[in-house]
């Protein structure tokens, strides 16, 4: 369980985050949703402990992060940022094995590797492996990432918009590791989405924010209506349904 | 959306490469041998094999000047193409190295200081405060280049080249002021003639400081994905930049004590090694170490053949023959960085 009270951030003088109170259950897909600049970002970021929390606190499974080892952390949460990683000249394999790391220390065991290969296919990029990650495309390279994170092996994984350079092929493929990983392994995933069908479809759980705060937050059912879009995005859309999840057709 | 980078070398040629990778060992080890033995006969006297075998002078002069000469020039080599490497992981730029982003230059004041300062102490003593002066040196400029926008990734290594200068004036400058100039010509311009026994010794402490950056080799390749990434993998971010900075900041302390600044090595080596094995440190570290080696030795020999009997310094050397591999590698780059 993560457990977040009275977080509120400011840089500058600019609250960025206000007042979050939020409990999230292990397992499940939870989707964060808001226009630019509604403070997702910081809001993983604070979670993953990547920025020092200026007021409240965080709690995963019992654990403050802040007075927390961080190896102990990264045992149970692994975080992708949209633009975390610098590396050029590592190998595919190379860097998903790096998602190893707070496991092995750098001294991979037989598990390790096999975690790696399994990772490796599991994300369409075994054919990939040898290549160095500066000779991939951009949604190549965002597979690898992806792959590394997963390849953690954590209950939680924290994903900052993780369908960014994704044809709609791996987006989707994406999307069902993730509810596959939440249904049968009940780990939990934290995603920021930009694409709110994706949402509607995979998550159990949106949260909407704007301007730093919790605007809205349920299943999809409950928060993809007309009304709570219009107070989070600013403008109308029509909402329908297919297959009994909820269609939004937030571009007419 | 990125398109895809021009791969540095051919795929195909990569796997094999790793495939055959006892070949490449094997040729290293023979250029090794060669280069050592070359080393250990070649001079203002011209040691044979048979002489060795006779002659107790000649065995003299190869225990006392012969060996820690190339034994030196080995440390030294392969410890600055490590601090190099290491020092651009720190700063996650391929541009540069301790001689040129102030590093070595800290070292060389701080040297210079402890030596007025404290004259009477010893080499050891002295060495220290080179450290502790390589360390803030280098630490100013972490934190100036922090401050650098990232999408100009040059502007890091010219604020280096800048500073750097800056310092190396100053040491000029307090060198002059206090008659200490000569001084100041050895610890700025490499050479390895005044390296013997007894002195060379303190090399092994940079030799220790490679063995030291292979042991944390994982932690660096995951600190060379930057900050964010290193703290979601749960590494001690700031204690494994501090451990980084103090092996460079030692390597360059003993290196410019002993022997003065050798520049280029610390960029053209881990430069050409990144292209073939890639920025995996550990396996770079060996071959980063060994291409170093080979490097510096192989131009201290080159320095002692060219006006025979008389010597050219390896800075000298190392300045021609480093620029002209830097040249290379920047027409064989592509256009970023």
């Amino acid at each position: 369980m993560i457990l977040i009270e009275d977080l509120s951030l400011a840089h500058g003088g600019t609250p960025i985050l206000r007042d979050i109170n939020l409990t999230i259950d292990r397992g499940g897909i939870v989707a964060l949703v808001g226009p630019n600049g509604a403070g997702k970002s910081s809001l993983l970021s604070l979670i993953a402990r990547l920025r020092p929390l200026q007021t409240g606190r965080v709690v995963i499974d019992g654990l403050p992060v802040t007075t927390t080892p961080g190896p102990e952390l990264a045992r149970r949460m692994a975080i992708l940022r949209q633009d975390g990683v610098f590396a050029g000249r590592l190998t595919v394999r190379e860097l998903v094995g790096l998602g190893r790391f707070p496991h092995s220390q750098g001294r991979s065991t037989p598990q390790d590797r096999a975690r790696v290969e399994e990772a490796l296919a599991q994300f369409g990029v075994a054919d990939l492996a040898e290549r160095f990650l500066e000779t991939l495309s951009g949604g190549q390279r965002q597979r690898a990432l992806v792959a590394m994170t997963f390849c953690q092996g954590t209950d939680y994984l924290l994903l900052d918009e993780p369908l960014n350079n994704l044809d709609m092929f791996h987006a989707r493929h994406l999307m069902q590791s993730l509810r596959r990983m939440a249904d049968e392994e009940e780990r939990t995933a934290i995603i920021v989405l930009h694409d709110i069908n994706q949402a509607a479809a995979y998550a159990d759980r949106i949260i909407a924010m704007r301007d730093g705060r919790v605007v809205a937050d349920g299943t999809p059912q409950d928060v993809l209506t007309p009304d709570t879009l219009a107070e989070i995005f600013g403008y109308r859309m029509q909402v329908t349904q297919i297959g009994g999840k909820p269609l939004v057709l937030h571009h007419l | 959306m990125t398109e895809p980078m021009p791969e540095p070398v051919p795929e195909r040629m990569r796997a094999e490469w790793r495939k055959r990778i006892t070949l490449p060992r094997v040729a290293a080890a023979a250029a090794l041998v060669v280069l050592v033995c070359f080393s250990l006969l070649i001079g203002a006297d011209t040691l044979s094999p048979t002489q060795l075998a006779s002659d107790p002078e000649a065995l003299e002069l190869l225990l006392t000047s012969r060996l820690p000469r190339t034994l030196a020039a080995l440390l030294t080599g392969s410890a600055l193409a490590i601090a190099g490497l290491i020092m651009q992981a720190l700063v996650r730029n391929r541009f540069v190295e301790p001689s040129t982003a102030g590093t070595a230059q800290s070292a060389a004041l701080g040297i210079l200081l402890m030596t007025l300062v404290f004259p009477a102490a010893s080499l050891g003593v002295k060495m220290i405060g080179a450290t502790a002066l390589a360390l803030l040196g280098t630490s100013i400029f972490m934190a100036t280049a922090d401050r650098l926008p990232v999408t100009q990734p040059h502007l890091v290594p010219l604020f280096g080249l800048v500073y750097g200068g800056v310092i190396g004036a100053i040491v000029t400058f307090v060198g002059w002021q206090t008659d200490l100039l000569q001084f100041i010509d050895i610890w700025t311009n490499g050479e390895f003639s005044g390296v013997v026994r007894g002195r060379y010794e303190f090399l092994w402490g940079a030799g220790i400081m490679v063995v030291l950056s292979w042991w944390i080799a994982d932690r660096l390749t995951v600190l060379s994905l930057g900050r964010e990434a290193s703290i979601g993998l749960g590494l001690d971010y700031a204690w494994t930049l501090r451990l980084g900075l103090l092996v460079v900041s030692v390597i360059a302390a003993l290196t410019v004590s002993i022997v003065g600044i050798i520049p280029f090595v610390g960029l053209v080596v881990p430069n050409i090694v990144s292209r073939v094995i890639g920025d995996n440190l550990r396996a770079s570290i060996p071959w980063t170490a060994l291409s170093g080696a080979l490097l510096v030795l192989g131009c201290d020999i080159v320095g002692r053949l060219i006006r025979y009997p008389y010597e050219i310094p390896v800075a000298t050397v190392m300045g021609v023959v480093g620029a002209l591999l830097f040249l290379k590698l920047m027409r064989l780059r592509p256009a970023h960085a």
